[in-house]
């Protein structure tokens, strides 16, 4: 701590925008990778449990005849499109052009919200035709595995309406800091669209 | 492409080469697209058995999510450690992958 951050009570966090010497890469962005090392660990516990019950069941329903293809495949759409709206901010934050930036992380989470809205649309249907996560163990791991990345996905729209909004100023303030934000945060969306990517087929195609 | 920010005399900063970036981010987007209707395709056009339709599928995906991988979060070219990372958790990914395997060759009569 330099003599004037102890005047002053804080302390600046290190390594935000340069990469520290030893590992090449700037604090958060190692973070975010370790925290979604951790990630693929409990999907992966849940795609593993999912193998095991599906091939220990004597019969397993058809993931099209039960559950409700359309809203499904439109959202696998929708995620793929806000994938490549996040990189289109960051690549436009690196450009500087702050207003196009804004446009895309707006976009992304406009993506977000119309997810969520067709899950919620999605599990409505299924709730109709007195489909819960106690009728089977189908509709249990279905719940379970939708419903776990659908909090993911709720979570990084908080994150990227924080950024729109209250966070913003720092991509006026300390731009490149902001940048690798919207890098964090991207990898994390990247992540959760390709949980998708593996959750569509299994669940509702096979 | 890993530290446009951090090290601002990469050539990955020039904004030739973030609009280059842009053009293939839209490239990959166009493919992904196009494997998510391949796959639903796939499934109620060829209407293949159970084992071939889980295969297919797969596939597809892991293409998928291997053009994720590559060019959205930049694993063509990103640091040793991220790698080190990534192998790590491969390794226990594969593990609990394993687990299940016994199940799978019986259940398509393999053992």
């Amino acid at each position: 701590m330099s003599v004037h951050e102890a005047a002053h009570g804080h302390m600046e966090i290190p390594f935000t925008v340069e990469a520290r010497p030893d590992t090449g890469l700037y604090n958060g962005k190692l973070g975010v990778w370790l925290f979604l090392a951790s990630e693929v660990m409990l999907f992966g516990a849940l795609f593993s449990s999912l193998i095991l019950i599906r091939t220990g069941a004597a019969e397993w329903p058809k993931g099209w005849e039960e559950l409700h293809v359309i809203p499904a495949t439109i959202n696998t759409f929708v995620l793929i499109a806000s994938s490549v709206f996040v990189v289109m901010a960051w690549a436009n934050l690196r450009l500087r052009n702050l207003k196009v930036a804004r446009m895309w992380i707006a976009a992304t989470l406009l993506c977000g919200f119309a997810f969520m809205g067709i899950k919620a649309y999605e599990y409505s249907l299924s709730f109709q035709h007195h489909h819960f996560p106690k009728t089977s163990n189908f509709f249990a791991i279905y719940f379970t595995m939708t419903g776990l990345h659908g909090l993911h996905v709720l979570g990084g729209m908080v994150v990227f309406g924080y950024f729109l909004t209250k966070g913003w100023s720092m991509a006026e303030t300390e731009p490149k800091r902001f940048t690798n934000r919207i890098e964090i945060v991207g990898l994390y969306w990247h992540f959760v669209d390709l949980v998708w990517i593996f959750l569509f087929p299994t669940l509702y195609l096979l | 492409m890993t530290e446009h920010v951090a090290d601002s005399h990469d050539d990955h900063d020039s904004p030739e080469n973030i609009k280059r970036e842009m053009t293939r981010y839209i490239g990959v987007f166009l493919a992904l697209a196009a494997l998510t209707g391949l796959t639903v395709w796939v499934r109620f056009q060829l209407q293949l058995p159970e084992k071939q339709a889980i295969i297919v599928a797969l596939i597809i995906a892991t293409v998928k999510g291997s053009l994720v991988a590559a060019f959205f979060m930049h694993l063509l070219s990103e640091k040793k450690l991220i790698y080190s990372v990534l192998v790590i958790t491969v390794v226990f990914f594969a593990v609990l992958m394993w687990l299940p395997v016994h199940d799978i060759l019986d259940k398509f009569g393999y053992r």
